[in-house]
Order: C-alpha cells, then structure tokens, then sequence
C-alpha cells in the first residue's frame, strides 16, 4: 500500500514536470503543443550526449556531473522550445486553431524522426545510472536516487510557481493568458514572453528526460509520445492552465495508475490512464483546480 | 468584434496565394477529374499487373478511402482526429472476429461492422465534442492508443499476432482490385456528396465559425457528432477491405504513424477538397515505394513538409473550390 502510493507519487513528478510545460503554453496562447513531449526525448538524448562526451567518471562524482548535465540539457531544450515557437507556431497563432494543431503534430513527428536519423531506432542504454541504497519507510521500500530526483523535481516546481506568482515575468505572463492584445498595449513584449513561457516549459520537459534516461536507463526515440499524452492527461485532471492544479494532477495520475496497475495488471495501465482522461474531460472538463473558461466571441 | 476589411475574411484570405498556385488549382478544377482518375485505376492493371503491383494499388485504392472518411471529420467539419486508425481497426477487427470465429462470410459483417463503428464514433465523439476542438484532437490520439492496445491484451483478438485466415472476398487478386475500386470510388463519390448535402453545408458552417454557426440555428453538436460518426463509418468500412485483401491483421498495423500518415495525406491533398485529398491519398502510399532507399528520413520528411504547408499553402496541393466562397 505505502508501496504504492510511494510509486504513484514518484512517477507523477516525472508526470507533473513534463506537465507543467504543456499547462502554462496552453495557458498563455492555448496551444496544445503536441511537440511537448518529444522536447522531453530530445532532452534525454541531450544529456546522453553530453554524458557520453564527458567520458566516464568515479561513481561518487556520478551526482555532480548527472546534476551538472542536467543543468546543460535544460538550458539546450529550452532553446529548442524557443526554436519551435520562432519557425512553427509564431506566424500561425492568428491562425485557425485546425492550422495549429496540424503544425504541432508535424513539429512532434519532425523532432521524432529527426533524433531517429540521428540517434538511430534502437534504444540506448544511459551511461550514468544513480546507484541506489535502499531504505525502508512504513513497508515501502525507496531509494536514495529516487528521493534525489524527487527533490530535483520539487525544487523546479516550486521554483516555477514563485516564478509565476511572484516575479514581474511571472505577472506578464498571467496578463497576457488574460488578453494578449490588451498586455501588447500595456507595453509587454508579448512574442519575447511567450518566447521565455517555451524556454521555461522546454527547460522543464528536458529535465525529466534527463531524469528519466537516469533512472530507466533506457531512451528511444519514441519514449516522448506515450509520455506526452499521459502529461496532457495530468494537466486536464488537475486543471490545465493552472500551475499548482498541474502538479497535483500529475501526482495523482501517479497514483491513479500505480493503482490502477496494481488491481488491473500492467498491460492495461495505459488505457487505464486514458480512460481517466475521458472520463475527467466528461465530468469535470475544467479539471480539479481549474476556473471555468467563457469563450469570448 | 472590431471593423474589420473585408479582404481579411478567411474565405478571401484562402483565395490568396502566388500566381503559380492560382494556376495550378485552374488547371486542376475540372469536373471530369474525377472521372479521369477513375479511369486510370480500372486501366492500370492492364499496364502492369504483377502480383507485387496489384497489391500497392490495392492498398493504396483503400488509403484513398481512409482519407475520404477522414476528410469528412477533418476537411469538412474542421475536427482534427489523431487516432483514425482506431476506426480503421475497429472494422478489420469486427469483422476479422466474426468472420474467424462464426464462420461467416466477409459480406455478413457488414451490418454489424457498421454498427459496432458507430458505437465506437459515439462513445468517442459524445464526451468530447462538448469540449473545445483541441480536447478532441487529444482524446482521439488516446483513443487510437486504448484500441490498439485494448487489440493486443484481448484474447479474442489474437493479442499481439493478430488475426489471420480471415477469408477474402474473391481468390482473383485482379478481380478483388477491381472490387476495391469500385468500392472506394463509390466512397469518394459519396463522401462529396455528402460534402454538399445540407449537412455538408452544416459542417463547412461550423468550420468557419462555429459560434456564428450556433447563433444561426445549427445543432453543433449533433452536427458534428454526425461528422464523427461518417467519418467512423468510412474508416470502418476501409478496415473491411483491409482484412480481406491481407487475410491477416494485427495491432502493428493500427499504430498513431497509420492515422497520421492519413492525416498527412488529407492535409496534403487539401482539406475539404475531393480530389486533393485522393490525390494527397495516393502520393502519401506510393511515395514509399519510390523512395525505398530514404526510408529513414521518410517520416522526417512528413513532419516538416506538414509545418511548411501550414505555413505556405494550408489549403494544400490540390483546394477545394467552393461557389460560395466565390461570391
């Protein structure tokens, strides 16, 4: 039981970090950017690049430089995110919202079949993997890496959300998710703060990639597509748009699955989290946290 | 809503273009198009009948009709689906199981093809179609997954190897092209019809705006649930074809690249747009057999060629022409 939830809550802050990204671009252009999850892969091969140019190192200096590679890596997905939102999304955000999302979806297979010429199909195995001491906390049993990408994960979020609420980026960016050409009037360069919304969204995604590849393993060039789907899924359970209603809706589509795995058998694990979608988008379609939305005509 | 001029009304906006392109869709707005292509499918086995070619064309014939059923749901009522390979799977699959398990022949499970489709376009549609359009892009991208792996768990769908010896409709491979041909044909000509229909008026209103479209008496919701399900049916119905010309599925050929590749080839060909989009349908399914050797890049390709025709030509190759739009 403790098993579980510990799970759950494990993998719904990778959930909840890739999440985030999708939550605060919908929130500001509503954009569904389906690119978002292949930012994350892109993330994970970054870091395994960068990995495999430092050559190997002493196993306690494994959580410095894995640290330090994440820090790089984040740094080139947001630039990459950047990159998307210049060529692809820019020129169309006047557009029909049809024109968009067929844009994205070209921007997600581009970026997949792009690392596959470069990458290769086969999966690649991570250089680094954080070694782990277990420990055992109320019959779970949890280890010392887990924690450590835990915190890492935690830190971003809250990082992200005094970001947004406190600073004055963070106030720009909320005015223009109210009304973009009203905030252009109020003198707020809305193209570079959509701009910095990417980087920081990309920033993020990549920095589950990295974490990921960490503690998998394993990366191929396919991993974005199932994760990006399950992201959407945590951010319209938790309200998409908002920030805090995203983490926690990732959390709990980590449980909900560690849960749903458990009575129903692995295999079935993602319908199971699909299922969750159609049903929250039925019932609830605001999500948890989120504020009902009035289309203005 | 500001004044605005009216050069910046989409219809106008979608007329623009380079004089090139002016000249290309000319050439290419010809009534007798349709008959014309026609044509070259019943005269190409003539040309080159090996059993290699006969089975391209006979896939690329049901590629065409998956992309004039997802032309309905995308190109007419502005509905993006990223999973329109479910719907391709749930009629190979119905029929696959019945005609397997209960002996029936492939004709008999049309009828319940048909039905259990629609069950399908419903359970999918109603939620979602409430919601904004970017909701149902999401969803239909799950729902294609929910069914392929729903496919590979079950036990009466032959997990991951699939079905096979589902029997075919003819043991004459020319014959059986010809019978996709003309069924397919007979799908185009039906979904342009439907395009035009009242309906079709309906769905190209909600297209354009579906909040004026609201306020001027259409059910939006029901009408677009109606796209759905058209669009359900059509994909359906192709799944048919599929089981009986390869006698054997399995849930690798229902993956999210099988909707996409649809997808790309209703964007390419041009939305709303009968013959772009059988054109779109065709180019999309021979092109790979051309390019064997650029395999790798191939996808790649697809990508960006789909962000530059948004970007330069979103009405894609071959548009559609519409008087009104004329007016």
């Amino acid at each position: 039981m403790t098993q579980l939830i510990w799970n759950g809550l494990f993998v719904g802050s990778f959930y909840a970090l890739v999440a985030l990204g999708y939550s605060m671009v919908y929130g500001i252009i509503k954009l569904l950017n389906f690119a978002h999850g292949d930012i994350y892969m892109v993330g994970a091969f970054a870091g395994f690049a960068i990995l495999g140019a430092t050559g190997g190192v002493s196993p306690d200096m494994q959580l410095p430089l894995l640290l330090g590679v994440l820090v790089v890596t984040m740094g080139f997905t947001g630039m990459c995110g950047v990159l998307l939102e210049r060529i692809a999304y820019r020129r169309l955000r006047s557009a029909p919202r049809l024109s968009l999302l067929i844009t994205a979806v070209g921007a997600s297979f581009s970026l997949e079949y792009g690392v596959r010429v470069i990458a290769g199909p086969d999966p690649q195995v991570y250089p680094v993997r954080l070694g782990g001491t277990t420990i055992h906390v109320l019959g779970a049993s949890i280890t010392v890496q887990q924690i450590v990408l835990m915190v890492v994960a935690v830190a971003l979020m809250v990082a992200l959300n005094l970001l947004v609420t406190r600073s004055r980026e963070g106030r720009a960016m909320r005015a223009i998710a109210l009304d973009p050409r009203t905030s252009a009037l109020m003198g707020i360069n809305v193209n570079a703060v959509i701009a910095r919304t990417f980087f920081l969204g990309s920033a993020l995604a990549g920095a589950a990639g990295v974490m990921a590849g960490a503690y998998y393993g394993k990366i191929d060039f396919m991993m974005g597509f199932l994760i990006g789907l399950k992201a959407f899924t945590a951010a319209v359970i938790g309200g998409i748009g908002n920030i805090p209603g995203t983490m926690l809706g990732g959390l709990l589509l980590g449980m909900l699955e560690s849960f749903g795995t458990y009575w129903l058998g692995g295999e079935w694990r993602d319908v199971f989290a699909f299922g969750v979608l159609i049903l929250f988008l039925t019932v609830r379609p605001t999500g948890l946290l989120g504020e009902r939305v009035t289309e203005r005509v | 809503m500001s004044v605005q001029t009216p050069t910046s009304t989409p219809t106008r906006r979608r007329r623009k273009g380079t004089a090139l392109g002016r000249a290309i869709t000319r050439t290419f707005d010809n009534r007798w198009a349709g008959l014309a292509a026609l044509a070259i499918a019943l005269l190409a086995p003539f040309v080159i009948a090996t059993p290699y070619a006969l089975s391209v064309m006979t896939s690329a014939a049901i590629f065409v009709m998956l992309a004039a059923g997802l032309n309905i749901v995308v190109g007419y009522c502005g509905l993006l689906d990223l999973g329109y390979a479910a719907f391709f799977a749930v009629g190979a699959y119905t029929s696959g199981v019945l005609s397997t398990r209960f002996d029936l022949p492939l004709l008999a499970t049309l009828p319940a093809v048909i039905v259990v489709t629609i069950i399908a376009g419903i359970v999918i549609g109603a939620p979602t179609l409430r919601l904004r359009s970017d909701y149902l892009a999401i969803v239909t991208l799950g729902f294609g997954e929910i069914i392929r792996i729903t496919a590979n768990n079950l036990e009466i769908t032959g997990g991951p190897s699939g079905i096979y010896g589902i029997p075919g409709l003819t043991d004459n491979a020319v014959v059986f092209y010809y019978l996709t041909v003309v069924v397919v044909a007979v799908a185009v000509a039906g979904a342009a019809r439907l395009g035009r229909s009242r309906l079709g008026r309906a769905w190209r209103f909600i297209r354009e705006d579906e909040d004026a479209a609201e306020a001027m008496g259409v059910h939006t919701y029901r009408v677009k649930l109606a796209a759905y399900i058209a669009g359900a049916i059509w994909g359906g119905l192709a799944g048919v074809l599929f089981a009986a010309h390869l006698s054997a599925i399995s849930p690798g050929s229902f993956t999210f690249l099988q909707s996409a590749l649809v997808l790309m080839a209703v964007v390419l060909g041009g939305m709303g747009s009968t013959p772009g989009v059988v054109l779109g349908a065709i180019v999309i399914s021979l092109l790979p057999e051309v390019l064997r050797d650029f395999a790798d890049y191939r996808y790649f390709a697809f990508g960006v060629l789909l962000i530059i025709f948004m970007l330069v030509r979103p009405q894609g190759l071959w548009p559609h022409r519409s008087r009104e739009a004329s007016a």
